[in-house]
């Protein structure tokens, strides 16, 4: 995007971060900074045993240990009430602390509340629970066959949570079977943790007035204080709910935990303010973990390469409690999605979700709740039906391509696509890697039996939920909000229901108000995260920000404009008729010498109003008509050493179409991270359990985030088809990378090691693995 | 354990328990909370400060005694007199920076650098950065900070502030 000469103009441009002088001299203010007099900490007795009864808990010890004021247990709570805490979609709850039994290794088993934070885990350590282990299900496959019960509490004495489903069975059984060519896989997208640098965390007291004041890491504070007061029966006006700065989410800090509920009681309990923050352990064992869906994945085309049908079963591990934090109607997420940018003429996708002893989520990390995993799903089912064809990867893809005419396009899945043209980035994505050097490159190395690999991904998101008609959480419509408030010198404050985890809001908020209004971004101040003074709004997640809060903006904006143009003309002596909005000022129609601008309407609004409303504010909450369709092409090259199997990503080109963008630096920003986390999937990352249930990947040492060293050289570039139904035309970023790029690696390793006829390798690809993969191949080729 | 240490060129003397680690005692002690801790294992590096000048230090990996009679540097000490360090200046220009929370380990790390290696390639930028972790920017803006810093740092004395 080029930088626009307009004076005044805001969007398109890339302004620095106004939020980053605090980062950048450490006066962020992330949750362990907060400190209150009196305040205790607390630390949780976590379960060693992935399933076995509690027989006993004893709590003497503990309570001996110098500085410890108080232990509760899973009995406590529950003979408060407060035993078990729904999970946000409404269909499951989860124990805040065991009671009776444990159902996954590392599960909060009791509460110790201490002076200091060293003396809180002594207490944790003196606490001795008795165990009764019992047969642990450690897979969901396993679990399918109820020989172990996992959740007698629940009313449906079976294993199996759900059976979803959408599409056309029937008709795709049958154009399936009809065609010529036919392709079928197992896909497991591996169970990751989108494992923020922040840990969670929260302090809670209850103020002189009897209000509990609760400061979280939360990315959605509104959500917070409903399911606080649901849950408490605190009334919600009792209840402030403050998120500041928070270091990173990626969905892991958009459900309710158990350690803010103990928080809470224990303030409660305790008459002074509490303090949990957990550690990394606990951050990567028992919080929101994301994916693990093993999918069946199954193509139809003609001979030539036209698809004919899809269908993708899936079976789904959930771990212990249902607590994947998905929109209500959409147990699966926005799975639907699955038939990428593809026109398949017909399509079913069905998911079946299972409990097994490990922890629970299955959240939208990084992700507009399941996306990810269909769009692995359907970029690596491409690649495998090209093989099959013996064509072309892009060839294939073009073929198939919803064409640009086309929009707005129902999918065979029940969706409207906003916009695109998926020809077009793809060429610009190819044309700057230098597909057809690449090619010829690939096929001298090829005769040479080098292992090169060139791997594409062109997938399409949905985000922005969503339509009040089919998105709620615990039956709160996913509209969001914006108030704005203009200061009589045109400085202002803009107040939004999402919050920042990094994404720069402070920033890309005021671009949007200055641009609408032609006033000076840096002096409109962005807030949010106080659930006493944001408007109400569901948060930050799913690529939501822009594409609702984005749109709310904008629209409060607007009306903010119209207030301003009656001022406009008692100040230009006209009619209001005779008043545009022109070029950032008002200006008397055919005028061009007469105009005002927004910083003196302001004044006058509150000076010299005449017979108007005083002031200049408005408050706006957007129920988007659509999700959006942000969409990519994405091409990978690797090369591959055959003889220790280690991956050299050489290059990667990311080409995003996310409608207009508003802040070009904060977008290729997101992009790069975005990348990196794919990377991080594709690669190196997952959280395994062994067949006893235990959690083998527990710290930073054992689930591996890249570092600065193997993390490739990333190449972005962008097409820009504006969203129709987006005031701005925006779509939506953040996500875009880390669900379109998986897939691009893997078909470029893939694609490598197809001379060898390996076919498919689950993430993550180690090195381990690929050379596995190698030796194997070349061992059944010798024989 | 009584502790003498100088941050920041101000002098701290604490009383602390002698398991105290010096990223808490900078965080908790001394009020310094720009100091993260962002893991249990010494892998993430936001808790990075420079000891002595020069030395790079995962303050997570350290007691505060081990710090008694040392100096060190914190990223609340990088500005001096109201003007951002360049190192400060080169994340904010290239965006080097998106939630914060390792930013202060960076910043540092690279400050160690730069007085090893006033010029570093990218390849020695990335190797001294690899004990910091980012989940935000992928470190390639963050490259190009320490390039910019590098840079404004490797010119003339009383050509930049």
């Amino acid at each position: 995007m080029s930088i626009q000469a307009k004076p005044l103009h805001s969007v398109g441009v890339h302004m620095k971060r106004k939020e980053d002088p605090r980062f950048i001299q450490g006066k962020g203010h992330y949750i362990d900074d907060l400190s209150f007099p009196g305040m205790l900490y607390l630390s949780l007795v976590r379960s060693t045993y992935p399933h076995a009864e509690i027989t006993n808990i004893d709590i003497s010890e503990a309570m001996k240990v110098p500085g410890v004021k108080a232990v509760i247990t899973g009995k406590d709570l529950e003979a408060a009430g407060l035993g078990w805490l729904p999970t946000f979609h409404g269909f499951d709850k989860q124990m805040v602390l065991a009671i009776g039994k444990v159902l996954f290794q590392y599960q909060e088993v009791a509460a110790v509340f201490a002076e200091t934070r060293a003396a809180a885990v002594d207490g944790a350590e003196a606490v001795q629970v008795d165990y009764a282990p019992l047969p642990v299900v450690a897979d969901p496959f396993a679990s399918k066959t109820d020989k172990t019960l996992l959740r007698p509490d629940r009313e449906s004495k079976t294993n199996h949570i759900f059976h979803w489903e959408v599409g056309d069975k029937e008709g795709t059984a049958r154009a399936m079977a009809s065609s010529p060519k036919r392709i079928k896989q197992r896909l497991w997208f591996q169970r990751c943790h989108p494992a923020p640098l922040e840990p969670c965390g929260c302090v809670a007291y209850f103020d002189t007035m009897g209000r509990l004041q609760f400061h979280v890491t939360s990315q959605a504070p509104h959500v917070y204080r409903t399911a606080l007061s649901l849950v408490t029966g605190i009334p919600e006006d009792k209840i402030h709910v403050m998120s500041s700065d928070l270091g990173g989410g990626f969905g892991n800090k958009v459900p309710v935990y158990p350690g803010y509920v103990c928080a809470i009681v224990g303030a409660l309990k305790l008459g002074r303010p509490v303090k949990w923050i957990e550690t990394r352990t606990e951050n990567l064992t028992s919080t929101g973990f994301a994916r693990d869906y093993h999918m069946d994945v199954e193509i139809g085309a003609t001979a030539d390469g036209n698809v004919t049908a899809l269908h993708v079963a899936t079976t789904a591990d959930h771990g212990a409690f249902d607590a994947a934090a998905d929109p209500s109607k959409y147990p699966a997420g926005i799975f639907g999605i699955v038939t990428g940018s593809y026109s398949f003429p017909v399509a079913h996708a069905e998911v079946d979700a299972y409990f097994t002893n490990k922890a629970p989520g299955g959240i939208a990390y990084r992700c507009s709740f399941r996306v990810t995993e269909a769009s692995y799903a359907i970029e690596r089912g491409m690649d495998i039906l090209a093989d099959e064809l013996g064509m072309d990867a892009v060839e294939l893809r073009k073929k198939n391509f919803i064409r640009k005419d086309q929009f707005p396009y129902p999918s065979a899945l029940g969706f409207t696509y906003d916009s695109g043209d998926y020809h077009k980035t793809l060429d610009v994505a190819l044309e700057k890697i230098g597909y057809t050097a690449l090619l010829k490159e690939q096929a001298d190395k090829r005769a040479r039996g080098e292992l090169m690999g060139i791997g594409l991904s062109t997938f399409t998101e949905v985000v922005g939920a969503g339509p009040s008609k089919h998105f709620d959480i615990l039956g709160i419509k996913m509209f969001d909000s914006a108030e704005i408030r203009i200061h009589p010198t045109g400085a202002g404050i803009v107040r939004t229901g999402t919050k920042s985890q990094g994404q720069g809001h402070e920033t890309t908020w005021a671009q949007i108000v200055a641009e609408e209004l032609g006033l000076d971004p840096q002096t409109i101040m962005v807030e949010e995260g106080d659930t006493d003074t944001a408007p109400y709004g569901l948060g930050t997640y799913a690529s939501r920000s822009t594409p609702v809060a984005g749109a709310a903006i904008t629209m409060a904006a607007r009306r903010i404009r119209e207030k301003a143009r009656k001022i406009a003309a008692h100040l230009l002596e006209v009619g209001e008729g005779d008043v545009e909005w022109t070029d950032y000022k008002f200006q008397v129609k055919g005028v061009p010498a007469k105009t005002v601008t927004m910083k003196e309407v302001a004044f006058a609004a509150y000076t010299n109003m005449a017979q108007n409303e005083p002031g200049l504010e408005a408050t706006y909450y957007y129920d988007p008509p659509n999700m959006t369709y942000p969409n990519g092409a994405y091409v990978a090259v690797v090369d591959i050493d055959r003889e220790t199997g280690e991956t050299k990503v050489r290059r990667f080109v990311a080409v995003d179409d996310c409608g207009v963008v508003i802040n070009p630096m904060i977008v290729e920003g997101q992009i790069h991270g975005g990348l990196t986390e794919g990377f991080a999937m594709a690669f190196i990352q997952e959280i395994q359990y062994d067949a006893q249930g235990n959690n083998l990947n527990t710290n930073f040492t054992d689930y591996l985030v890249p570092t600065s060293l193997e993390t490739p050289h990333w190449e972005t570039g962008n097409t820009v088809t504006p969203s129709p139904h987006h005031p701005m035309g925006a779509k939506g970023v953040g996500e875009s990378p880390n669900v379109g790029s998986p897939a691009a690696f893997v078909n470029a390793v893939i694609d490598a090691l197809s001379p060898l006829g390996v076919r498919h390798i689950d993430m993550p690809l180690t090195r381990d693995k690929v050379w596995r993969a190698i030796r194997d191949a070349e061992a059944k080729k010798k024989a | 354990m009584k502790v003498h240490v100088t941050i920041n060129g101000v002098n701290y003397e604490k009383d602390v328990e002698p398991r105290t680690l010096l990223a808490y005692f900078l965080r908790e002690d001394c009020g310094l909370t720009g100091t993260h801790v962002g893991c249990d294992t010494s892998s993430c590096g936001c808790c990075v400060v420079v000891m002595d000048g020069t030395r790079a230090v995962k303050s997570c990996t350290m007691f505060a005694a081990q710090a008694d009679g040392h100096e060190i540097l914190t990223v609340e000490g990088l500005a001096e007199g109201g003007t951002l360090h360049a190192l400060q200046q080169g994340f904010w220009d290239q965006h080097g920076l998106q939630c914060g929370y390792c930013t202060p380990g960076m910043l540092l790390t690279s400050y160690a650098l730069l007085k090893h290696q006033p010029n570093p390639s990218e390849a020695d930028i990335r190797e001294a950065l690899s004990g910091n972790l980012c989940r935000c920017t992928g470190y390639q803006n963050i490259v190009k900070a320490v390039q910019q810093a590098a840079g404004v740092l490797g010119q003339p004395v009383g050509t930049h502030t």
